[in-house]
């Protein structure tokens, strides 16, 4: 398992981790030790939406992952997280036994509303939660490794890849919104009570959510991050550059393709199950293409191939959101267009190429300072 | 009893024992052995009777006129087209009308295309990592580690091709020429007995072709290596032999002087150029 080890040597993992250990940490005290009332408090509410933020950025580092290093433009990404989001919405929706509406003893409350006289089959399992948090993976990954075996042996990719892509969440999203479907049509499934036997209306809960959150960020990307330095992910830029060239020299393209994209949507699928009972709902609205279409401008605007940009992305473009739809709801979608356009223009690497250009140059200045070697002349290591 | 006796006979190998991947068979001196091959494409023979013997380790020029048959003939060898008569024997023991691509390359005949491909993103180092000839599945790729060893092998290649001082850099920035070293240095590293060549000059300014030059007469003796070239002044600076073809056959073979001398390939190729020339 060296290969997992690789990314605790490099730099950028290391700064990573250790901002996010800190933020994570500097959260915890501002919100437990500081007393309500004092202006450094952070409140349960702002926890809830930091952890939100973080469910957000896992899933932007899921598609950076394909996007960035495979070139696969994902536009259906939204559906892998969805998905995670229902597995985890249907054990807690178990969890709520007969404390729902109707008080039924098994069923949740739109099968009772719908008259329904048993579970469906599907439902089974998912009132242990050992087995939902196995769904929560394997039904996004099952997902991709089907519809990504198919595209990618057609050698489906480039704009007809992301069209099926958007294709696809749609198809599911109209599914999902049929009531016979068993998994609550246009409402979803609401009104969680407890996961693992913690309430989740508790601040202790809502604390413990956020910091599992950071925890499953930080394992996602490090494990992203062990891929691209691999030569497996040297293989992946190899393939997104020159697919033909990357064939012709020996590897089973295809086989690549399919690997990383299950990985990316099993990952995409957790962040969706995290997300779930922070907001305490899921609807078939996280189908809708437009989200889809919302993540990559995330990782667009925090910058490609970077694995940080994107989660400097996913963290930025819905912060501005939050301030934005609280302040002038009208003009956020007019707002995040902007952003992408300016960001397009004057960066196209993104915040990310920004940050690193900013360190390349300091690098230089220092170096200038401390030898008076002529510059111009590139110096290989 | 003779015959019974060679079946006991423990140094024996049957031939139908002998992987496919065996080491191949230069005893006999020709590594490249093709024997009245015929191929036609709709009606039009493309190759026509050929009959080509390369030796182990020899340098060998191609030229002919367009339409040849210059890059059918790779075709050929590389399994990419069949032909429709002859033999193909690599080596005396491979026969590689019954293999398919993969299976060919594997043997060790490599193939550099005339435009150059590399993989921009990646250093020169990385490069030459993943031409390398390695187990080429998911989790081997992903568990790879980078050995002394081939760390060594990608340093070697790197200083013959001469870009040892750029193998931090992506490949990106490197001139035409010498992306076109980076891709011999890329078939390199698979190990290739046979390197097949197309037009490795195109476009290259004189100090290249001079460095290119270098280059593939110093892999020749290691290798060997077939180059299909137009720059006649290109072909004099490399040859040793010159082969010239004309219709899909082989209109004349020898040193560039006999070659240019033959006033059946004045006629046909060289032209009024290679009269000024000789004269």
């Amino acid at each position: 398992m060296h290969w997992l080890g690789r990314p605790f040597t490099e730099r950028s993992t290391q700064l990573f981790l250790g901002v996010l250990l800190a933020a994570l940490t500097l959260v915890t005290i501002l919100h437990v030790a500081v007393p309500q009332g004092h202006p450094l408090h952070v409140s349960a509410y702002t926890v809830n939406l930091l952890g939100k933020y973080l469910s957000y950025a896992l899933l932007a580092v899921a598609v950076d992952l394909i996007w960035g290093y495979l070139g696969i433009l994902s536009l259906g990404h939204g559906a892998f997280f969805a998905l995670g989001g229902y597995a985890m919405g249907m054990y807690l929706m178990r969890q709520i036994g007969d404390r729902g509406v109707y008080g039924h003893p098994e069923l949740p409350d739109f099968m009772v509303f719908l008259n329904w006289d048993s579970l469906p089959w599907y439902w089974t399992g998912f009132d242990m939660a050992w087995f939902a948090f196995i769904m929560v993976l394997l039904a996004p990954g099952l997902l991709a490794l089907v519809f990504g075996f198919l595209a990618f042996r057609s050698r489906v990719t480039g704009v007809y890849l992301s069209i099926i892509t958007q294709a696809l969440t749609f198809a599911l999203m109209l599914a999902f919104f049929r009531n016979e479907m068993g998994f609550g049509g246009n409402n979803g499934l609401t009104d969680f009570r407890d996961i693992l036997g913690f309430s989740l209306r508790s601040d202790a809960t809502r604390l413990g959510l956020f910091i599992a959150t950071g925890v499953a960020l930080a394992v996602g990307y490090v494990l992203c991050r062990a891929i691209v330095s691999s030569k497996l992910g040297r293989v992946c830029v190899a393939t997104r550059d020159a697919e033909a060239r990357t064939r012709f020299i020996g590897y089973r393209v295809e086989r690549f393709q399919l690997f990383v994209f299950v990985v990316s949507a099993m990952l995409a699928g957790l962040a969706g199950a995290l997300y779930v009972p922070q907001v305490g709902i899921i609807n078939p609205s996280e189908f809708s293409p437009v989200f889809s279409i919302e993540i990559v401008l995330w990782v667009a605007l925090g910058g490609r191939a970077t694995l940080y940009g994107a989660v400097i992305g996913a963290i930025l473009v819905n912060y501005a959101k939050t301030v934005f739809t609280g302040v002038m709801p009208d003009a956020w979608l007019f707002a995040l267009g902007a952003m992408f356009v300016l960001v397009t223009v004057f960066l196209p690497k993104g915040v990310a190429g920004l940050l690193a250009y900013r360190v390349r140059r300091r690098k230089h200045r220092g170096e200038d300072d401390e030898s008076p070697t002529p510059r111009g002349k590139e110096v290989s290591a | 009893m003779n015959f019974l006796r060679s079946l006991a006979d423990r140094d024996r190998v049957f031939d139908f024992l002998v992987p496919a991947a065996s080491p191949v068979d230069v005893r006999h001196g020709p590594i490249l052995y093709l024997e009245d091959v015929t191929v036609s494409f709709d009606g039009f023979k493309a190759i026509n009777d050929l009959n080509l013997t390369i030796d182990d380790g020899e340098l060998r020029c191609i030229i002919g006129p367009n339409g040849a048959g210059k890059t059918t003939m790779m075709d050929i060898i590389t399994g990419k087209t069949r032909p429709d008569a002859g033999k193909v024997w690599f080596g005396s023991r491979h026969d590689l009308l019954t293999m398919n691509e993969p299976e060919i390359a594997s043997l060790g005949i490599g193939r550099k295309f005339q435009k150059p491909t590399v993989f921009e993103a990646l250093t020169l180092f990385e490069n030459l990592e993943l031409a390398m000839a390695a187990d080429k599945r998911i989790l081997p790729t992903l568990t790879a580690r980078m050995t002394p060893a081939i760390r060594d092998r990608i340093e070697e290649v790197l200083e013959t091709i001469g870009l040892a001082e750029l193998r931090l850099r992506p490949a990106g920035i490197l001139s035409h020429g010498q992306k076109q070293w980076l891709e011999i240095g890329m078939l390199l590293m698979q190990r290739p007995r046979l390197l097949l060549v197309d037009e490795p000059v195109a476009g290259m300014t004189e100090q290249e072709m001079e460095r290119t030059a270098e280059l593939l007469t110093g892999l020749a003796g290691k290798q060997s290596v077939v180059v299909v070239e137009h720059d006649m002044g290109f072909v004099r600076s490399i040859a040793r032999k010159v082969t010239v073809l004309h219709q899909g056959s082989v209109l004349a073979e020898g040193s560039m002087d006999q070659v240019s001398n033959d006033p059946k390939v004045v006629e046909v190729y060289l032209g009024a150029d290679a009269e000024e020339e000789v004269a």
